[in-house]
């Protein structure tokens, strides 16, 4: 059944699917940065997956597109799972945003955006949500400092 | 307090100690600054099993200028320290301060960009408790020390002039 979900998309998006994985029931079909909003609705509208549970990043510093957008979708109708990934530029970290298609995406993209400074476009209201607005950098980041700290008061001793 | 300061450490000043001393020990007035997980294990304290009322410091007051005791009881991060600062500084003297768990106590095993790593780096701490969380015994036992503190200050100390 899993299987039958990955060639569907395969089929129906053979340029933009560039792999796919499944192990027990993970399904995962990797997709073109490009391509994210088309297939996501297509997800959406056709397949029936209309939740989406999960949003987040991954850092691969020593990949060449260096972040990872990581999605999972889950469908009432059918009872499947679906993770969607999408590689991102790590030189120009953007990529669509899904708050129009579900808006559960709305805080995700902006903990994505606050963590590991990954833009979405589209977003209509991204800024940081976990960190204060005076954090600088994106501290999921592999190349955030381990030990740096950014007090907001100063510190006794 | 003024008038035993005229007098300075004399036998009447000791016992004018031993009365106000008394009387604060029996009566704490706690804040509790609760942000994590243990405060789970302080509501076991305050609770009938252990029943932190015996030590007359049940009363919580959320308003910081009405209690004597500031609880802080787990992980305070960056964003939060001015909110526990600030919370400290509205509170009157004579005030003391709990450090509830290893999180409050020195970050614990947040040892990370978020978190304060110990908020002796933000206020002032009397009595650090251990524990992740901290048994009940070992808050009631911390209560004990603070109350054997209390009880060892003056009216003549700097911190009431």
């Amino acid at each position: 059944m899993n299987q039958d979900l990955i060639r569907t998309i395969q089929e129906k998006f053979p340029a933009q699917v560039t792999g796919t994985h499944a192990f027990r029931g993970d399904s995962t079909v990797t997709v073109r940065r490009e391509a994210l909003r088309e297939v996501a609705g297509y997800l959406r509208d056709e397949l029936g997956f209309e939740f989406l549970m999960d949003l987040t990043a991954v850092d691969y510093p020593e990949r060449e597109d260096r972040f990872e957008m990581v999605y999972h979708f889950y469908s009432f109708k059918t009872n499947l799972r679906l993770r969607l990934k999408a590689p991102v530029n790590g030189k120009e970290p953007l990529i669509a945003s899904l708050t129009p298609l579900w808006g559960a995406a709305n805080w995700f993209e902006r903990e994505a955006y606050d963590m590991f400074g990954i833009k979405f476009e589209g977003h209509p209201d991204l800024r940081r949500i976990l960190m204060y607005d005076t954090f600088e950098g994106h501290p999921l980041r592999k190349d955030y400092p381990l030990k740096k700290r950014q007090p907001r008061i100063v510190h006794r001793e | 307090m003024g008038l035993e300061t005229a007098f300075g450490h004399s036998f009447f000043t000791s016992r004018v100690d031993d009365a106000v001393n008394w009387a604060r020990k029996y009566s704490f007035f706690q804040y509790p600054f609760v942000t994590a997980c243990c405060g789970m294990e302080f509501m076991s304290v305050w609770a009938s099993s252990y029943d932190i009322a015996r030590f007359g410091a049940e009363f919580p007051r959320f308003s910081p200028r009405q209690a004597d005791v500031l609880f802080v009881v787990g992980t305070v991060n960056e964003k939060l320290a001015p909110v526990l600062k600030r919370v400290y500084d509205q509170m009157c003297e004579p005030k003391w301060v709990v450090s509830f768990g290893v999180c409050a106590t020195s970050g614990g095993f947040y040892d990370n960009y978020a978190t304060v790593q110990g908020i002796d780096k933000i206020i002032p701490v009397d009595i650090y408790i251990p524990g992740c969380p901290p048994r009940p015994e070992a808050v009631l036992d911390a209560l004990m020390k603070l109350q054997e503190k209390v009880s060892a200050e003056s009216v003549m100390d700097k911190k009431y002039k």
